[in-house]
């Protein structure tokens, strides 16, 4: 079924992507091709199986709590497009 | 001798015995990459003299074995090209995205850090498509790379800068990534070796993530034994990366001996890979190259892996979806361009729909969508499901063969731009890589012939989970047998 304007906005906005006039018509599109095409999985027969959700026979890794060095704060801060003292800095969320 | 002639695992041998130095095999191939990367534009980034300055220490360092002193790192003093999503500290790390162009890592990827701590040198980070989101390196915000064999075609992708590298001897051996055929598929599109580790082999930690549950970290090789080789150096558990095997790592290059024989090993030939799709020329050579394997002793028997067809339909979910969950933190507040705007909901959105170009925005809605209420469970859920049942084709063919052999491509290398407006024909070149990276087992394509065009074709070989050593001599006896590897284009 083809995705209408509305969904792909929609998408968008929870995937945070501004996006124009003419992608949001061209990802309707080719969204509505892929997704047609992945449909072919909803006739397998999975009512028995588990979904996958690793291929390692690991479960749960742990470790130990220990205190080990870390990032350098200044490091860490080296790539921010903006910082002001010792913290990344953004457009203020509340007036 | 011209040092851009040999192996990795002969230069090694050279700098040992002191017929080589290491300032003469980085220079060679530092001028070779300046020479022909305007043409073939593998390189992102090649380094400056710094490099040539290591090189004179790794000298040093042999020369001071030579006269009794403790043996240096094996790696000593050979020059290597990195994919340009694995993050070396102080080094530019952008893949291929406008999103990182100005990103410096502060950290060095484990892989590349035990490359580096054996005595390798960085030679240069290579093109790829952004993020690895592609399969013919068009999608790099940074421009294509072009096949050495053809210019006007495709080097294949992910890992097509890395492959190209490669093949053009503008490097000697590289990084590379697979995530869905991002290794397997350029090497064979270039014509060299692209191994694929199992899932878990080799620690993921500053590899720039795309899809958690299916990226490997790979190497673009000339020869099976120089892939061994590095693999040997990089594997093994890391505890940066929880899903790194905590398991010993095999002296791969020790079963690499002696005389090319395969008695004994079972090899599989799945039939759902050799469908109508295929060119005639990739089927021809693909069998011809069973053949050889034959020859030297292997037993084959048609085998089955009924869900094969689903496995893109897998991947095009479980992919998209883990990358839209990973690609959240560029955001343009941490790292990477930011756009500013009226308000924090602006700045995001304004930052990641400029940053990001046409495909990795595709995927992140696509993926957004998967996993989005009332879509999750008929899609990301279902395809988890599916992906099951295509991890079990694989064990249970792993119960009657050691080994399973196809081709790694339906065709050989296409123009660049026949499929840039296509996404699912785009896709679609990824058909026989995908059902091993869903299962998580190691794959390796090795050269085994040219189409009517002279285009290189690839034959996959894939193994067990961990089964890397059986598949890497497997490999080797083909290479010992024939001279395709030993083919390289003329630029």
């Amino acid at each position: 079924m083809p995705l209408t304007h509305k969904e792909v906005e929609h998408i968008a906005l929870l995937a945070h992507l501004q996006l124009g006039e003419q992608e949001l018509e061209k990802y309707r599109q080719q969204l509505t091709d892929i997704l047609d095409y992945a449909d072919r999985l909803l006739r397998v027969d999975t009512s028995a199986i588990s979904p996958t959700t690793t291929v390692l026979p690991l479960r749960s890794i742990q470790r130990t709590d220990d205190i080990t060095k870390s990032l350098d704060r200044n490091d860490a801060l080296a790539n921010a497009p903006e910082q002001a003292k010792h913290m990344f800095r953004i457009p203020p969320v509340f007036e | 001798m011209d040092p851009l002639d040999l192996s990795l695992c002969q230069s090694v041998e050279a700098l040992r015995d002191g017929t080589l130095c290491s300032t003469m095999l980085v220079e060679a191939y530092r001028s070779r990459a300046e020479q022909l990367n305007p043409k073939i534009h593998a390189y992102l980034g090649i380094a400056g003299e710094e490099v040539i300055r290591a090189a004179r220490k790794a000298d040093d360092s042999w020369a001071a074995f030579r006269r009794g002193g403790d043996h240096p790192g094996p790696l000593t003093g050979i020059p290597l090209a990195i994919k340009d999503v694995l993050c070396v500290k102080g080094y530019s790390c952008t893949c291929g995205s406008r999103i990182l162009e100005n990103f410096i890592p502060p950290y060095t990827a484990t892989p590349v850090e035990r490359l580096q701590a054996a005595g390798g040198l960085i030679l240069g980070k290579t093109n790829t498509d952004e993020f690895a989101m592609g399969s013919s390196t068009e999608n790099s915000a940074f421009g294509m790379t072009y096949n050495p064999w053809d210019t006007e075609r495709v080097p294949g992708g992910s890992s097509g800068g890395s492959a190209a590298a490669v093949a053009a001897r503008m490097a000697p051996i590289a990084l590379g990534t697979d995530t869905g055929g991002s290794v397997r598929q350029p090497a064979a599109y270039c014509g060299v070796v692209g191994l694929k580790p199992s899932y878990g082999r080799v620690s993921r930690y500053g590899l720039i993530a795309f899809g958690s549950s299916l990226d490997c970290v790979g190497v673009l090789a000339r020869t099976v034994e120089d892939a061994a080789f590095l693999l040997e150096i990089m594997a093994g558990h890391d505890p940066m990366d929880s899903t790194s095997m905590p398991v010993e790592v095999p002296a791969f290059r020790k079963s690499l001996r002696g005389e090319p024989d395969l008695h004994g090993i079972r090899i599989g030939i799945p039939k759902e890979y050799f469908t109508a799709g295929i060119q005639p020329d990739v089927d021809r050579l693909v069998r011809e190259a069973i053949g050889v394997l034959q020859c030297l002793g292997a037993e084959t028997k048609e085998i089955s892996l009924p869900n094969t067809e689903f496995a893109l339909p897998v991947y095009y979910i479980v992919a998209p979806a883990e990358a839209s969950a990973n690609l959240a933190r560029y955001d343009g507040v941490r790292f990477g361009l930011r756009r500013e705007g009226q308000n924090l909901r602006d700045l995001y959105d304004g930052t990641r729909g400029a940053g990001f170009g046409a495909e990795v925005k595709r995927r992140i809605m696509l993926g957004t969508y998967a996993l989005s209420a009332g879509y999750y469970d008929a899609y990301y859920g279902q395809a988890q499901k599916v992906r099951t049942l295509i991890k079990a084709d694989f064990e249970n063919a792993f119960q009657f063969v050691d080994i399973i052999a196809s081709p790694v491509t339906p065709s050989t290398a296409f123009r660049a731009g026949e499929k840039v407006d296509n996404p699912l024909a785009m896709y679609m070149e990824d058909l026989l890589t995908l059902p091993a990276s869903l299962a998580g087992v190691p794959g390796i394509s090795l050269p085994c012939g040219r189409d009517s065009l002279g285009l290189p074709v690839g034959l996959q070989l894939s193994g067990p989970f961990l089964g890397e050593e059986t598949l890497l001599r497997v490999g080797w006896s083909f290479q010992q047998v024939t001279r395709w590897h030993k083919e390289a284009p003329s630029l």
